[in-house]
C-alpha cells in the first residue's frame, strides 16, 4: 500500500517534470501541443475512490498551471477528466470486468482497450482545455483542429511511454 | 438532517466535482486577463441587448420632451441662419429679389387648439405678445404654409388657418413664377384653390406652388402644395386645385415668421401707391 502511494507520487513528479521541462519546450506547431501529464490520472488504480481522483486531478492541474502561468485552465480540464474517468471506465469495460489485482495497463487489457480508454479521456480533456483557453466559439474549427491534432500527439506519447516503462 | 447527509453521501462524487470545477474556473477567470475580458464582453453583450430593448421602449415616454427641444433648436438654428444672411442684405437688398426671403426670423410655437372642419378655421398657439408675437405674422410648418396670426393676447396667439374662407395668399408656380391668388373653398382640408392664373400659362398636375413673397408676411419660396388638376374657367383664367403639403390634422409644432421690415415696406407702398 505504502509502496503503491510512493510509486504514484514518484509518477506524479516525473510526469510533471517531463511536461514542464521537455514537452512544453517542444514547439512543433500551434496545432499540436502534447499534454502527457494526464497519464497520471489514467494510471491510478481502479479502486481509487472518485473523490480522491477528483482532488488529485485538481492538484495535478494546479501544479501544471503554476508552471505554465495559466492559472485555473489546466485545473478545470483535469478535474473534468477525473469526473469522466469512472464513466469512461464503465463504457470501455471488458466483458468480464476489471479483475482484482489488475491496473489500467496495456499489459492487463491489451492495446486496443488502452487506446480506447486513453483516447476518449485525453480527447475530452483537450476539448475542455483548448475551448476554455480560447473562451469563444469564434474560431470553432481551428480550435477543434488543435484539439484533434494535440490529442493524437498526446495519445501517441502516452502509448509509447507504456512500452518504455512496463516492458515484460 | 439525515436525508441531507444521505443526499450528500449519494452525490458526493458529483458535488466534489462541481466544487473543484467552480474553484478552477473561478481561478481561471480571476488570473487570466483574456478569459476575464472575454467573459465581461460576453455578459456585456447580453446586458447590452436588454438595455437596448428597454431603452427602445422607454424612449417613447420622452418623445414629447425631445420633440419640444428639437423644435426649439430648429428655431434657434433658423434664426442663426437668418442672422448670417441678413448681414448680406445691406448689400443686396435693393437689387436681388431672391434675397427678400432673408428678411425674416423664425420662432417655434406649439399648436394648442386647431380646427379643420369649419368654414372659418382657426388655430391657437402657446405664445403671445410676451414672447414677441404680433398680428399678421406668417405661420408655417416644416411642410408648408399654415396661416396668419390675427389676434394676440399676453400668452396666446390666434391664427387664421389657411383653411379659412377669408384667407387669401399670393402664391406662384415654382417653375415659371406666374402668380395667382390662393384661397380655400371650404370643402376639403387637403385641398385649396389657386385662381387668377392666366390662360396662356403652362400649368400641369404635379407643378409645385410656393409663396410669392409679395405680401411681406411670408418669405418667398415657402412650399404650399402641388397642382392636382387645372381647369380653364371663363376662358381667360385657370382655377387649379392644389393638394396642400401641410397636414392640418397632425399639426403640433409650427414656426412663426416675423418680418422686421414689414412696416417699412407698407409705409413705402402706401406713400406712393395711393
Amino acid at each position: 500500500m505504502i509502496n503503491l502511494i510512493l510509486r504514484n507520487i514518484a509518477r506524479f513528479v516525473v510526469l510533471i517534470l517531463i511536461q514542464v521541462i521537455i514537452l512544453d519546450n517542444i514547439q512543433l506547431s500551434h496545432y499540436a501541443i502534447p499534454f502527457m501529464y494526464v497519464l497520471f490520472l489514467l494510471l491510478l488504480p481502479f479502486e481509487t475512490p472518485g473523490w480522491l481522483v477528483l482532488i488529485l486531478g485538481f492538484i495535478l492541474g494546479f501544479t501544471v498551471d503554476l508552471f505554465e502561468h495559466t492559472y485555473g485552465i489546466h485545473t478545470a480540464a483535469t478535474v473534468f477528466l477525473a469526473f469522466l474517468r469512472p464513466l469512461i471506465l464503465k463504457v470501455v469495460a471488458p466483458r468480464d470486468g476489471y479483475g482484482s489485482n489488475t491496473y489500467p495497463r496495456i499489459y492487463y487489457f491489451g492495446l486496443t482497450w488502452f487506446l480506447k480508454y486513453t483516447f476518449i479521456l485525453v480527447f475530452f480533456h483537450h476539448l475542455f482545455l483548448f475551448y476554455f483557453e480560447a473562451f469563444s466559439f469564434h474560431h470553432f474549427f481551428s480550435t477543434f483542429l488543435r484539439v484533434l491534432l494535440s490529442t493524437l500527439f498526446s495519445v501517441t506519447l502516452i502509448v509509447l511511454s507504456q512500452y518504455f516503462m512496463y516492458r515484460k | 438532517m439525515r436525508t441531507l447527509l444521505r443526499f450528500l453521501y449519494r452525490y458526493h462524487f458529483f458535488l466534489v466535482f462541481l466544487t473543484l470545477e467552480i474553484i478552477a474556473v473561478t481561478i481561471g477567470f480571476r488570473y487570466n486577463k483574456f478569459q476575464q475580458a472575454a467573459f465581461v464582453k460576453f455578459t456585456e453583450n447580453i446586458s447590452g441587448y436588454f438595455n437596448e430593448k428597454i431603452s427602445a421602449f422607454t424612449d417613447y415616454f420622452s418623445l414629447v420632451e425631445t420633440n419640444r427641444k428639437l423644435a426649439f433648436e430648429n428655431a434657434a438654428l433658423k434664426n442663426q441662419l437668418q442672422r448670417v444672411y441678413r448681414s448680406d442684405e445691406l448689400f443686396f437688398f435693393s437689387e436681388e429679389d431672391t434675397l427678400y426671403r432673408q428678411k425674416y426670423f423664425f420662432t417655434s410655437a406649439r399648436v394648442v387648439n386647431n380646427s379643420i372642419h369649419n368654414m372659418y378655421n382657426f388655430l391657437t398657439l402657446d405664445k403671445g405678445r410676451e414672447q414677441g408675437m404680433r398680428p399678421e405674422m406668417g405661420v408655417i410648418s416644416t411642410e408648408g404654409v399654415v396661416g396668419i396670426t390675427v389676434g394676440v393676447s399676453q400668452n396666446f396667439t390666434s391664427v387664421m388657418s389657411l383653411l379659412n374662407k377669408n384667407f387669401h395668399l399670393s402664391a406662384r408656380l415654382k417653375k415659371n413664377n406666374y402668380f395667382g391668388s390662393l384661397s380655400w373653398d371650404g370643402v376639403d382640408y387637403l385641398h385649396a384653390q389657386l385662381t387668377e392664373i392666366p390662360h396662356h400659362v403652362d400649368i400641369h398636375p404635379g407643378d409645385t406652388v410656393i409663396t410669392s413673397g409679395y405680401s411681406a408676411i411670408f418669405p418667398e419660396g415657402i412650399p404650399i402644395g402641388v397642382v392636382e388638376k387645372a381647369e380653364l374657367r371663363d376662358a381667360s383664367f385657370y382655377t387649379a386645385s392644389i393638394r396642400l403639403f401641410t397636414d392640418f390634422k397632425h399639426l403640433v409644432y409650427v414656426d412663426v415668421i416675423g418680418n422686421l421690415k414689414k412696416e417699412e415696406q407698407r409705409n413705402l407702398e402706401n406713400r406712393f401707391h395711393d
